[in-house]
């Protein structure tokens, strides 16, 4: 592959809360190609929408984008790019599509309004090359009779509306990244499939490189070509979606697995993976996912995982790596074993 | 209703030169008008200078709007910026700007105004409205700070951060805009708050200074000879109960019709 368009290189962004440090995002690294989807997800607390916002720099105090982190853009490394030269990059080379439709949206002004300021701050054309551009992004993204629905305010439009006009926004200034942080999470699955339609459809014709994040491993699959898979704060294991869907290494990706809902089950009991994410203060040591996970031995106490290789493109945080008989040895994880006891 | 009576006091006052009967400085005869009860030549009587006190209320009713009005401009204008500026700050300089607005909320105004007119012996019209607004911000800026402080963590706001806009065009342009209803309603019962304290400061005598008319003065040349000559401080009295009356129903019934825009967007 060529020189990638994104590279997020040891990122760890720290939130100084009190006595504790939370280590949301700790250590996190990968890449993103011209014109490429690359999934991230993982459920709540991983540190995946803090990876996000670490890349646009939108981070808020007490947390902190820590010393040696490097996000290399267009040759540039965000995390030292000066406030201006910063806010010249939002929205403008970079853009952000929100998970709540309802609340991103500023109830106030009309929604045309409001994808046209995207135009007025950054400085290009007058107000009302701004409103027709507007029109046209909101034409784009499939709204009818766009040029009404764009007086109209926020709480007059349906939830999947507003978030085509969050797209509308992100597209405005044709960026060459978009960040979608749980962009079909609020709303309903035939509305979800048109927004993410709508999304690659978009992305194949304007060769825009998308950054999906999701705890849904099905948006993964219709709109990836990559996949991240994030827990406690790291990269557990990165794939290409086909390889990662034929064969997931790490024991969460395959909880993960376990858990989406089969379609010709049967109704048994969906799996889940026992136990909750830990606190981000307190990461377990050596393995993050031990204390859940039904093949934990004492390595996995002792010594942190590195990210092996297990084929061309494929790496996993997990010491099944190097000892992969160990794979026919399930027990019940620890959490399960505290539980019992109680 | 409120805004109908609102508006026949405004233009009265506003029209004064044209519609009062008489001019109100003018002594219109010592000796036989002193201090004469209404009648139809003079429907709100006459004060112990002989003066019209229908013409008084009329122009004295202007000078107490205007006063109320700009120096509640003044005091709004204060009060946005630094509230807004209060709330969208972060770690100490949010801290100063705060408890620095608790101090000044504990000054006592009245006393404050007391001794900062006293400076003049006819302190300027100017410098009464601008005394005025600038001691009456504190409250607005307290209300103003509370609603950016929430409006800040709001989604749309990290939307606007997330599109590249610089931080007083946030605060400015997405956020402020968001907290007007709250300050037209306050604003307007702050109109009426003022009347009130320009009336007690010239009523003090150290508010517009006689032979001026304003309401709160006229007030207090009635009060020795109330039980003979009442009309004298009734009239002027009556303006101010009533002028601050429509100003509170004003405020309460926009606090109406404006608050359901904002918790229907919710």
């Amino acid at each position: 592959m060529n020189e990638p368009l994104l590279s997020v290189e040891n990122l760890r962004t720290y939130f100084y809360t009190g006595s504790a440090i939370a280590r949301s995002v700790d250590g996190v690294s990968f890449s993103i190609g011209q014109g490429e989807t690359l999934g991230i997800v993982g459920e709540s607390g991983c540190g995946k929408s803090v990876t996000a916002l670490s890349i646009l720099r939108l981070i808020q105090q007490p947390g902190r984008i820590e010393a040696g982190s490097r996000i290399m853009f267009e040759g540039k490394d965000l995390v030292t790019l000066d406030d201006s030269a910063m806010r010249h990059v939002r929205g403008n080379r970079i853009s952000m599509i929100f998970q709540e439709p309802m609340s991103a949206l500023n109830p106030v002004f009309t929604v045309g309004d409001q994808v046209a300021e995207v135009a007025r701050v950054h400085g290009t054309g007058s107000r009302r090359d701004a409103w027709a551009r507007a029109v046209e992004m909101l034409t784009l993204t499939g709204i009818p009779a766009p040029g009404d629905r764009a007086r109209q305010y926020p709480h007059q439009l349906s939830g999947g509306m507003r978030q085509r006009v969050l797209i509308a926004m992100a597209l405005m200034m044709n960026p060459a990244l978009i960040i979608a942080d749980e962009p079909t999470t609020a709303l309903d699955v035939t509305i979800q499939a048109q927004i993410l339609d709508l999304l690659t459809d978009l992305q194949t014709r304007l060769g825009t490189s998308i950054l999906m994040i999701t705890h849904d491993l099905g948006v993964i699959a219709e709109t990836a070509s990559r996949v991240v898979v994030m827990y406690g704060g790291e990269v557990v294991e990165e794939a290409e979606v086909k390889q990662l869907f034929a064969d997931a290494h790490h024991p969460y990706t395959e909880g993960l697995m376990n858990a989406m809902p089969q379609i010709g089950a049967g109704r048994e009991r969906l799996n889940v993976i026992p136990g909750t994410v830990p606190p981000p203060t307190a990461w377990p040591s050596g393995c993050r996912f031990r204390d859940r996970c039904s093949f934990a031995w004492e390595m996995c106490e002792k010594e942190h995982p590195p990210l092996y290789q297990i084929s061309a493109g494929h790496t996993s945080r997990c010491h099944l790596a190097v000892e992969p008989e160990r794979r026919a040895d399930p027990h019940l994880p620890l959490v399960e074993q505290v539980g019992a006891t109680l | 209703m409120a805004a109908g009576v609102l508006t026949i006091i405004v233009v009265a006052c506003l029209l004064a030169p044209l519609i009062a009967p008489h001019d109100p400085n003018h002594q219109l005869d010592i000796i036989r008008l002193q201090s004469r009860p209404p009648s139809a030549d003079h429907p709100f009587g006459t004060d112990l200078f002989s003066r019209d006190v229908l013409s008084r209320v009329l122009y004295g009713g202007r000078l107490s709007l205007g006063v109320a009005l700009l120096s509640t401009l003044v005091s709004v204008t204060l009060g946005t910026v630094y509230g807004a500026v209060a709330g969208y700050a972060t770690g100490l300089k949010a801290v100063l700007l705060s408890r620095a607005l608790d101090a000044l909320l504990s000054v006592p105004r009245v006393l404050l105004l007391i001794a900062i007119l006293a400076v003049w012996t006819t302190p300027p019209l100017r410098v009464f409205v601008i005394v005025l607004g600038a001691t009456g911000w504190y409250a607005l800026a307290r209300l103003v700070r509370g609603q950016v402080l929430a409006l800040r963590e709001r989604d749309f706001v990290v939307s606007a951060r997330a599109l590249g806009a610089s931080h007083s065009r946030i605060l400015f342009r997405h956020i402020l805009p968001n907290v007007v209803t709250p300050i037209v309603v306050a604003a307007t019962l702050g109109i009426g708050q003022v009347i009130v304290l320009e009336a007690g400061l010239s009523f003090l005598g150290i508010g517009v200074r006689l032979p001026g008319a304003s309401w709160g003065n006229m007030i207090q040349t009635g009060p020795y000879e109330f039980a003979a000559y009442w009309w004298i401080s009734l009239f002027p009295a009556l303006a101010i109960v009533l002028t601050v009356l429509v100003f509170n129903v004003l405020g309460d019934a926009l606090l109406r019709v404006l608050q359901p825009r904002q918790t229907g967007t919710e």
